[in-house]
């Protein structure tokens, strides 16, 4: 057993026990972040404060939420929304960032691929993010059942039937899935452990794996810079601040994502207040009916494109291609064969051409997977989904020809 | 400089992205309907001034009785509303805030002829053998058109000069739609009961109620808790102005509601469907101006921790 000296602090008595000094000096003070950066760096932290939001929130909704078809609309319309002192608070809080964490996903992941964050070293932080954006993904799409409105229960009946295989026609797997012939109590039940037990679970481990993989490779920075950390690290403790090419997490990374989260958070209760609709659609504020198919069905804005990609073919064409969609970013890099860590506009134009196409063709996707199926949506979807495949093909080929720079 | 530029394309590809899913997806998800701002200008306007005391007397006369009540005026309904939805499919409205919640055209029209100012003359074609529960006015041998102006003349002289929100949903929607988070069944406010018996009879009269429409209708019109919330403003608007315009077909006939009527049905709909607007209203700018507080002095904090860096 280790020798214990009477400590004169509480946080002595701490340092003694559990090391607090040693865990903050590593995680904090001196753990090193780039100091060459810009405010779309602070997404990370916005995610993790976001998560907070639903978290907690989700904690205060779960105390009157009733998982039961026949009382879950009205817990949450009625209870919720009426009864409870900012019941509808806590409900429009979590819907709005909901919505928002997506949104923000997609920044933070667009910003990996500008800068090259996922080359060279850096594939695992690509990897554990793309595990957090499916879980995320799972997360969202089970909590949007827990309504039990019209677009809970059609939603859950379309994607769930996904897992038939078109033609193969696997039934027997889908009822396995539902826990029943069509969703109904089972279904719903089972939905409930899995977005407020299971998946947050695992959602945190993944948080975790995803910070423990920035440890090693370290944070990118804005010019692709390759630099000793330990070096920069020890000119930043002998003073030499300015000359560093490093900054600490705590307190001078922070300091400036604390701006950007206060910013943000504006933005966030402006939507909660005043402008929530986008995230709340009006559709599941009708109950759940199985005998009356709504007009129009549509995924929430953050699933359209790939949704889309699933619309325009045949049914087992449009499966593999739905599929491909949420397994090919996975692969992004493996497929890009450049030898640069580089921000896109320092790559060459064919990159730089492949990044914008991209972002456009996913808004295309994401727009055409809410219109309704007629021309010339059909043709529009159908084109953006082939160039969205075509774009994955070409990867490594522009990526090979691409010169060191 | 640079960080403003990047912002600017992030802030420019998620404006485009939400305009692209909300208000243009929407545009064309649903046909515009123009509404036709409450003048039911397709209504003849007979131009004749009514007279409300002759009006009372035509009432009487007309067997106006017969089905419908006027409470206000101590005129009591025949039937209670299980049996005369069995005799009609729904309750006939009790007339006493008829004249300040109608329109007086859409009024004069329904006296008439029914059918074709509810607008559901694809439903009920005499041609077929279906006639409109409520018979037409055929008059009581005098000018016709004056006789049913005094008429309406004299709903409106019966009518209260205010009606209360919850009133014209009552009475304009409430006998074919619940509201259950109101206790409101088409029969009525649901009371309180001492015993299970009594509370089980009451239901079995809702339920006994609620079939007859259902056979009348052709399903159960749907509670109306929530629609504030899943329907958009302008939607319930020109719906409930001609039900025919947004859903063509539907059995749902035209009330005929004055623009100030349709008000106070939405507004009663928005305080048990939305009760949080205006608490939303309230808390929001606190909340934002906290964090603009917030956010100024975690600019100070981050410009002192980033001053003897560059």
């Amino acid at each position: 057993m280790a020798k214990f000296e009477k400590a004169n602090s509480v946080e002595e008595w701490l340092d003694q026990r559990l090391a607090i000094n040693k865990v903050k000096k590593v995680m904090a003070y001196e753990y090193w972040i780039p100091k060459d950066i810009n405010f779309l760096w602070a997404m990370g932290m916005i995610l993790a404060m976001t998560f907070g939001v639903l978290t907690i929130s989700g904690i205060f909704l779960l105390m009157y939420y009733k998982p039961d078809v026949n009382l879950a609309f009205d817990s949450v319309n009625y209870t919720i929304m009426s009864e409870v002192g900012y019941g509808w608070l806590w409900r429009h809080m979590h819907g709005v960032a909901a919505s928002l964490v997506f949104l923000i996903i997609y920044i933070h992941m667009f910003t990996g691929i500008y800068y090259g964050s996922y080359k060279k070293g850096r594939e695992m932080i690509w990897l554990s993010g793309m595990l957090l954006f499916v879980t995320f993904s799972a997360e969202a799409f089970s909590g949007y059942m827990l309504p039990w409105g019209q677009m809970s229960y059609w939603a859950g009946m379309v994607i769930t039937n996904l897992f038939s295989a078109g033609s193969l026609e696997l039934n027997g797997l889908v009822e396995w899935i539902r826990g029943d012939y069509v969703p109904g109590d089972a279904f719903l039940t089972r939905f409930f452990m899995l977005h407020v037990l299971l998946l947050p679970l695992v959602i945190m481990g993944v948080i975790g794996l995803h910070f423990a993989s920035l440890r090693i490779p370290h944070v990118n920075n804005q010019e692709g810079e390759d630099f000793d950390f330990d070096e920069e690290a020890e000119k930043y403790k002998a003073g030499k601040k300015k000359e560093s090419k490093v900054i600490p997490f705590q307190p001078v990374f922070l300091s400036k994502d604390v701006f950007v989260m206060g910013v943000f958070m504006i933005f966030y209760f402006y939507l909660v207040f005043y402008h929530y609709q986008f995230a709340l659609d009006p559709v599941n504020f009708d109950p759940a009916d199985g005998l009356k198919t709504p007009a129009h069905i549509y995924p929430e804005w953050y699933f359209l494109w790939s949704y889309e990609i699933l619309r325009p073919f045949s049914k087992d064409i449009g499966l593999v291609a739905f599929g491909f969609a949420q397994v090919a970013f996975f692969l992004l890099p493996f497929l890009d064969k450049s030898p640069n860590t580089k921000p896109a506009h320092k790559r060459g134009k064919a990159f730089v051409a492949w990044f914008w196409i991209m972002i456009v063709d996913m808004i295309v996707l994401t727009v055409m997977g809410k219109v309704p199926p007629v021309s010339p949506f059909n043709e529009i979807g159908l084109v953006a989904a082939l160039v969205f495949i075509g774009l994955f093909v070409a990867l490594p080929i522009i990526t090979k020809k691409e010169k060191a720079v | 400089m640079r960080e403003f530029k990047i912002l600017a394309v992030v802030v420019f590809f998620s404006l485009v992205t939400y305009w692209g899913v909300e208000p243009f997806a929407h545009s064309q998800m649903h046909k515009h309907v123009e509404g036709d701002n409450f003048q039911y200008s397709d209504l003849e306007d007979s131009g004749k001034v009514g007279d409300a005391q002759r009006g009372a007397n035509t009432f009487m006369s007309a067997g106006c009785i017969g089905c419908h009540s006027v409470e206000s005026q101590g005129m009591a309904a025949p039937m209670d509303p299980v049996m005369a939805a069995g005799a009609y499919g729904v309750n006939p409205p009790d007339l006493s805030t008829a004249g300040a919640l109608y329109d007086e055209k859409f009024l004069a029209e329904l006296i008439k002829n029914p059918a074709h100012a509810l607008n559901v003359e694809h439903k009920f074609d005499p041609a077929k053998g279906k006639v409109h529960p409520m018979p037409g006015f055929y008059g009581l041998g005098g000018d016709r058109d004056q006789e049913v102006a005094d008429i309406v003349a004299y709903l409106k002289s019966i009518a209260p000069a205010e009606v209360e929100p919850k009133q014209a949903f009552q009475d304009a929607c409430g006998r074919c739609h619940e509201m259950r988070y109101a206790d409101w069944t088409q029969i009525g406010e649901t009371p309180k009961f001492d015993s299970k018996q009594e509370s089980l009879k009451h239901q079995l009269k809702v339920a006994n109620y609620q079939d007859k429409l259902k056979d009348y209708m052709g399903k159960t019109p749907p509670d109306l808790s929530m629609m504030i919330r899943s329907r958009s403003e302008h939607f319930l608007s020109t719906f409930i102005e001609d039900p025919q315009s947004q859903l063509p077909g539907t059995s749902m006939p035209r009330v005929g509601l004055t623009e100030e009527g349709k008000d106070k049905v939405l507004a009663y709909m928005t305080e048990i469907g939305d009760p949080s607007k205006e608490k939303r209203e309230a808390v929001g700018p606190w909340v934002i101006g906290f964090f603009v507080l917030f956010t100024i002095l975690a600019y100070f904090w981050k410009k002192s921790m980033w001053r003897d860096l560059h």
